[in-house]
């Protein structure tokens, strides 16, 4: 470096060396570079002192003010709990019934409910049980086993064909793989089905075989049975579709969904909330 | 030889560069780009739509995920550092490449074939699922093969170079090479479940492979993204604007900070997790520490512009960089602000995230690859200069309008997604369901979308530019102004 270079256009020395053309400037750090750069030295310092931060070979540097990140949680959750803990005990106490009956605690309920329901049971039933094709819509009056607080509430807490001890069973019949029925007369019942609802002509061979297959589940009227699970088939609302091929599909190898039990999955006083919830959507009895 | 200095001018003395193994990976680069753009803007749209995940499961948003990640950052990314390192050692060393010819075709095709084994892998469900680190044991064994040969030409050419000095864009590739093979070792440390199958189990469990996941990974950015880059830009920037590098001391002062602090700060990815409370400090105060020393490339890559300013005007190639540099400066503030805790509790696990890594890979690394593309092809081609220069600034705003509305829109939904999930109604219930979220972020996923859009189609016109560009072909277009051309210095060659 013994030939001193300086850049032309600037002025400012340069190392001397150079690489395919390239030179360097021998320009000082930024001053304010350097200083921003021992700022956060410095604060770091200053946080390492505070909080735990360096491992020893047993144990670590746990800081001045004994912060530790679980401690947090648990005293975030506690507050939580206390604020709610009124609330709580009023709806442990209370029956479905009961909150239903309560301006206060279904306006809470009902609070609950929303998120609850959206997190939990939209991704079946639909924003605001609009139901889809195979989940039950939630916002009508059409129930399979039953409308009434109670009644949703028990559905939630066991599910359907859940697998729980105390879930709701009901399996309907495989008509036409299991050869209770010919073709035939799977058709002329189907025809019988869709007229319940104003859709087409029955022959008389169609209601003889409904009356003695069907009504046991479906009513003699076919409104349905809630305590069998036995849904309206008058209403004009489907839950596999109401086409004739779909109907005549479902009477020769019905399909069953299954709804989880909920027991097991969220606390008691979030299903009551949630209960409340769907009675309300529209169509509770 | 103290006046025989500039390699362009130095003909006499001529050496003979290994350019053709150059020339594979500014193809292969190119290649892969347009390939990872392609994918990013699919899946962004998957994310927006997600009808369009098809059936068949080859397709769907998680087996094309690591697909795009892989495409930009090893194929795209990897064959850049690459191409640049090759070009940049041999001319700063003034020698050619260690192990000749063969050995740097053997590079070249390995780790293209580590490539189209990875991607393959994940297409069909072949996965070790950790994230930038997707590839099974028999690709990460092929791949350590590749690298360690890499190493050696590399440091071999450094040792026989023909300079007194080794120049800092080398120091920055050295480090990025050396430090990826250890990252790439301790984080795929796996055992086989049998010699012909293709399924391993990584040997860390449960916080500590959480840890050594995110050291590999947050180092992956670190190394791959920042350290090999800026070996790219100390090289390329001064070239292009034709200045010498604003200061020495900064660089070395630079260098060493970042490389010392950046392998900290992997804990920040793993705020408020089952990872002790110590690590978490420390994962956050080196990131904090991390600031300056990230920013001292920027300083050194924009102040290198002194005196040339005025080339921006005319120059869309230099603006590339320079741009690049701009945006590196504001993803190396935007990281450590969101490695604080406070703030990290809001951005984790949203979008802002995602905003925050593509104001990198789009805004830093891209850019530069793409101003690193537009220097090499005239040269490696011997070319007199690009095919159109106009069509270099018309990619330049296309993908930088690209850009902002990418991490614009990821800005606005990660923030809106993070207040969404901690706000609470009057009665201390949650305000809004996980869905009620994902439905609200719909419009910025068409926004980014289209951000991904224009810049693919920023980098389709690239290919066409560069394709002409190699067939010699110039377009007539009137020169902005007297302001020197880009490819005056290679008439000298």
């Amino acid at each position: 470096m013994a030939d001193r270079d300086t850049d032309a256009l600037t002025g400012i020395e340069t190392t001397g060396h150079e690489w395919d053309g390239i030179k360097e400037l021998n320009n000082p750090l930024p001053r304010w570079w350097l200083y921003l750069f021992y700022a956060t030295i410095i604060w770091s310092i200053g946080y390492f002192i505070v909080y735990p931060a360096w491992p020893t070979l047993s144990t670590y540097s746990k800081g001045v003010i004994g912060y530790s990140s679980r401690a947090e949680l648990d005293r975030h959750m506690e507050e939580v709990k206390a604020s709610r803990s009124a609330w709580l005990e009023r709806f442990e106490a209370a029956s479905v019934d009961d909150i239903v009956g309560d301006t206060e605690l279904l306006q809470y309920a009902m609070a609950g409910g929303r998120t609850i329901f959206a997190d939990n049971c939209a991704p079946c039933h639909g924003a605001g049980g609009a139901g889809a094709k195979e989940y039950p819509i939630l916002a009508d009056d059409d129930w399979i086993w039953g409308g009434t607080p109670e009644a949703i509430y028990t559905t939630l807490l066991y599910g359907i064909r859940s697998g729980h001890d105390d879930a709701l069973e009901s399996e309907m019949l495989r008509f036409g793989e299991d050869e209770i029925l010919e073709p035939a007369q799977i058709e002329a019942v189907a025809d019988y089905v869709l007229s319940l609802s104003g859709n087409g002509a029955a022959s008389e061979e169609g209601q003889e075989i409904f009356l003695e297959q069907c009504v046991a589940c479906h009513g003699e009227d076919g409104t349905g049975v809630a305590d069998f699970g036995g849904p309206n088939l008058t209403d004009g609302i489907w839950l596999y579709g109401g086409s004739r091929e779909a109907v005549i599909s479902q009477i020769n190898a019905p399909r069953h969904g299954v709804m989880p039990a909920w027991i097991d999955r969220l606390d008691d006083v979030s299903i009551k909330q949630v209960s409340v919830y769907v009675h309300a959507l529209g169509g509770g009895e | 030889m103290a006046q025989a200095a500039p390699g362009i001018s130095g003909g006499a003395e001529a050496v003979a560069y290994n350019d053709e193994v150059v020339r594979k990976f500014v193809i292969a680069a190119t290649f892969w780009g347009v390939v990872g753009f392609l994918v990013g803007v699919i899946i962004a749209l998957q994310l927006a739509y997600p009808v369009l995940n098809p059936p068949l499961e080859w397709f769907t948003f998680g087996r094309l995920r690591p697909v795009h990640t892989s495409a930009v950052i090893f194929a795209f990314g990897g064959n850049i550092l690459f191409a640049t390192s090759f070009y940049s050692v041999q001319r700063t060393c003034r020698t050619t490449l260690f192990g000749g010819p063969g050995v740097a075709n053997f590079i070249f095709w390995g780790y293209q074939a580590f490539i189209v084994l990875a991607a393959s892998g994940y297409v069909l469900g072949v996965t070790q699922s950790k994230e930038y680190a997707e590839p099974e044991w028999y690709v990460d064994l092929w791949l350590t093969v590749v690298w360690v040969v890499y190493l050696v030409v590399f440091a071999g050419t450094l040792m026989k170079r023909r300079e007194p000095h080794i120049y800092v864009s080398n120091w920055f590739f050295l480090s990025f090479i050396v430090t990826i093979a250890m990252l790439h070792l301790g984080n795929n440390a796996a055992v086989p479940v049998s010699f012909l199958g293709t399924k391993s189990y990584v040997v860390w469990a449960g916080v500590q492979d959480a840890m050594t996941q995110w050291w590999y990974a947050h180092n992956a950015v670190g190394f791959f993204l920042t350290a090999g880059f800026l070996g790219l830009m100390y090289y390329f920037i001064p070239k292009q604007a034709e200045r010498p590098i604003y200061s020495y001391r900064l660089s070395v002062v630079h260098f060493w900070t970042l490389i010392f602090l950046y392998i900290w700060a992997g804990p920040h990815h793993l705020h408020y997790t089952a990872l002790p409370d110590w690590a978490q400090t420390l994962g956050m105060t080196f990131s904090v520490m991390l600031w300056m020393p990230s920013w001292g490339g920027m300083i050194n890559g924009i102040m290198t512009l002194s005196g040339a300013w005025h080339k921006l005007r005319t120059d869309p190639v230099l603006r590339f960089m320079v741009a690049s540099v701009g945006f590196y400066g504001m993803s190396t503030f935007e990281g450590p602000v969101m490695s604080i805790k406070a703030v990290n509790s809001l951005s984790h696990y949203t979008d802002w995230t995602i905003g925050h890594v593509h104001s990198g890979a789009l805004g830093w690394v891209a850019l530069i690859s793409f101003g690193a593309l537009y220097f090499l092809v005239p040269r490696l081609w011997n070319r007199e200069r690009l095919y159109s220069l106009k069509l270099v600034s018309y990619h330049f705003w296309i993908s930088t309008v690209g850009i902002v509305l990418y991490i614009a829109a990821m800005w606005i939904s990660g923030i809106m997604q993070g207040l969404m999930w901690r706000s609470y109604d009057e009665l201390g219930f949650l305000q809004y369901s996980f869905i009620e979220t994902v439905e609200a972020m719909f419009p910025y996923y068409l926004i980014r979308s289209l951000g991904g859009i224009l810049f693919l189609l920023g980098s389709l016109i690239m290919v066409y530019n560069l394709w002409k560009t190699a067939k010699g072909e110039l377009r007539d277009e009137a020169v902005v102004t007297d302001a020197p051309r880009v490819a005056t210095a290679a008439a000298g060659e």
